[in-house]
């Protein structure tokens, strides 16, 4: 077997693909941190647990109605979807004329009541979510064996982001978003209704979150504490990133991902903290962020 | 102002006959590590307007300093609690200078990141025990006169430990220093205007407060006589930051106050509703944010203003 650096060639692609996996749910999960920080300059902590909702609304959507993964993979993100939209109507509204920072201790309360609750009712072990049957198998590239639900997980996360930046960039409703993060008084004189935008805004970012959760049931085991270690590398995938641009938020959690994986291969140990080593470079070489402008 | 004089008396003299009112020492030390802990916490979130989502970090890494100083190298309890503290203190200036780059909730997310890079180096170093953490942490006898074992003696140290702390910072708070950490804190431009170099003034408040939370990690270890992964975990940051935001942030009493009833709460709540205390602790948190954003003591405080 060929070699290098005394690592087997063949186990890179495998690890890397992994970490490509990794990177789309960074990517889905930055991105709805991205909108919603974008739009209502709240950090939004309880991400995380939002993602876990979504994973636990399919498992016990199969578990309990017999729903499917297809239908899981709609239903789920809508129900977690109004969910925050409801969040945001009840409590986050209330903070938005406050320091920045009590959005985020009040969404930090939200993650540990929803993990809380979930840890208490289904337990710390963690349960598997069958695989859809329809992407059972695997495919032999000849260098690598690609199971082929990795393979939807990286392209369906791939194909909403850019659909998600597409709507942002590139239409009428969009531009009313983008024009609200600038100048949200203003608007609103001009007729739009920004209050639900942004309950719609959290919603949707929320919605992004839970279908990450759905997407990555199959490969994770659900459990309660699925997404607060997760939510963390994602905030430093942001500071990484820039808060400023969508695109930086998708590029940036794909990339970290593969990078994730690369380090799995050459030095195991350090696989945990890459990230947090790049995002501690980047703050000093670049304290803006990648593609953050200041 | 009287009046404040004699709450305080009457505090300390509590504190002081705590042991013979029927109080469990251990309960008590660990509420008045977790006391400390908040105070130190709060010298920066209070007065400097910084928000740490990190201090676990530091807490954590001074416990296990402490713990693996006395345990795999027979340290006394003085030279490994110094030790400890030298740690959490050098740790602070590490993560400090990175995190003072950025402001608000940027510093938030970066302080917790940099805290989880603190947390897997616990977790897979050599000496920190992994996932067992370290245990049987002897506390043996101050400076080979004094012996700990007896919670009574371990208990006055701890409290007297306290005591200076929440000296130090009420005159830290008090001194020009803490006069010009206030004003970045209210108008940071204001204040580079006329002339403060404001990074220095951060990073050393950065420094004290993540020092101080190590000496309450310290002590900690010592009175368990263990440390384990929690004591470095985030959760423990949210802790902390709950226990200030409680009490009252930017008060000198409000994180006793928040650090008792989290303490309090976590003991015996925990006897009644099992595993729902964390999510109990979510809906305080929230509530805290909604409806009383200065804290029980800070709100106190405005109402006998209004008076």
């Amino acid at each position: 077997m060929t070699e290098i650096l005394g690592i087997p060639v063949a186990v890179i692609p495998g690890q890397l693909m992994l970490g490509l996996v990794n990177g789309s749910f960074y990517a889905m999960l930055s991105l709805g941190l991205a909108l919603i920080f974008g739009l209502m300059g709240v950090v939004n902590f309880a991400h995380g647990a939002f993602y876990t909702l979504g994973a636990f609304a399919a498992l016990l959507g199969l578990q309990w109605f017999g729903i499917n993964y297809w239908i899981a993979l709609l239903l789920a993100p809508l129900v977690v979807g109004l969910l925050g939209i409801l969040v945001e109507r009840l409590l986050l509204r209330r903070l938005y004329r406050l320091d920045p920072l009590y959005g985020l201790l009040m969404t930090i309360g939200l993650a540990l009541i929803v993990e809380g609750s979930l840890h208490q009712v289904f337990g710390s072990s963690g349960q598997s979510y069958p695989v859809p049957a329809a992407l059972a198998g695997a495919l032999d590239l000849g260098f690598m064996i690609l199971p082929l639900y990795r393979a939807w997980v990286i392209i369906a996360s791939v194909v909403v982001c850019f659909a998600t930046w597409f709507v942002i960039e590139r239409t009428r409703l969009g531009a009313t978003l983008r024009a609200a993060t600038e100048n949200a008084p203003l608007l609103q004189a001009f007729g739009v209704n920004v209050p639900l935008l942004m309950a719609a805004t959290y919603g949707g970012g929320v919605a992004l979150a839970a279908l990450a959760g759905v997407l990555a049931a199959p490969v994770v085991l659900v459990n309660s504490h699925m997404g607060t270690s997760l939510v963390i590398v994602v905030f430093a995938v942001v500071v990484i990133g820039g808060m400023g641009s969508m695109l930086g938020a998708i590029v940036s959690g794909l990339v970290l991902g593969l990078v994730e994986g690369f380090t799995k291969v050459i030095y195991p140990e350090a696989s945990n903290i890459v990230v947090f080593i790049i995002m501690a470079l980047v703050l000093i070489l670049r304290p803006a962020g990648l593609f953050g402008k200041e | 102002m009287r009046s404040t004089g004699l709450f305080y008396a009457l505090t300390a003299l509590f504190a002081l006959c705590a042991p013979m009112l029927g109080l469990y020492p251990v309960f008590m030390m660990q509420l008045l590590c977790f006391a400390m802990f908040a105070c130190a916490y709060n010298l920066l979130l209070g007065f400097g307007r910084m928000l740490s989502f990190g201090h676990a970090a530091f807490f954590g890494s001074a416990a296990y300093a402490t713990s693996w100083l006395v345990t795999a190298h027979a340290w006394g309890p003085a030279a490994a609690i110094l030790g400890g503290v030298v740690v959490s203190g050098a740790l602070g200036l590490a993560i400090g200078a990175i995190a003072i780059r950025r402001h608000g909730i940027y510093f938030a997310m970066i302080t917790l990141a940099l805290a989880q890079l603190a947390y897997f180096v616990c977790l897979e170093a050599p000496f920190t025990g992994g996932e067992n953490g370290l245990q049987g942490v002897p506390r043996g006898s101050l400076l080979g006169v004094l012996p700990l074992r007896s919670d009574l003696a371990m208990y006055y140290l701890v409290l007297a430990a306290f005591l200076a702390v929440f000296v130090f910072i009420r005159r830290v708070v008090h001194s020009p220093f803490g006069q010009v950490l206030k004003a970045i804190r209210d108008n940071e431009s204001r204040a580079i205007s006329l002339g403060y170099d404001i990074s220095r003034y951060k990073l050393v408040a950065f420094v004290l407060s993540a020092t101080l939370a190590g000496l309450a990690g310290s002590l900690k270890a010592l009175v368990l006589g263990f440390v384990t992964l929690s004591d470095v975990q985030q959760s423990t940051s949210g802790e902390v930051i709950l226990m200030t935001l409680l009490g009252g942030t930017g008060t000198f009493f409000g994180p006793i106050v928040g650090a008792a009833l989290v303490v309090t709460l976590q003991q015996y709540l925990s006897d009644i509703v099992g595993g729902w205390v964390t999510a109990i602790i979510g809906a305080v948190f929230v509530a805290c944010v909604l409806s009383f954003r200065r804290g029980i003591v800070g709100e106190l405080a405005a109402l006998r203003l209004r008076h």
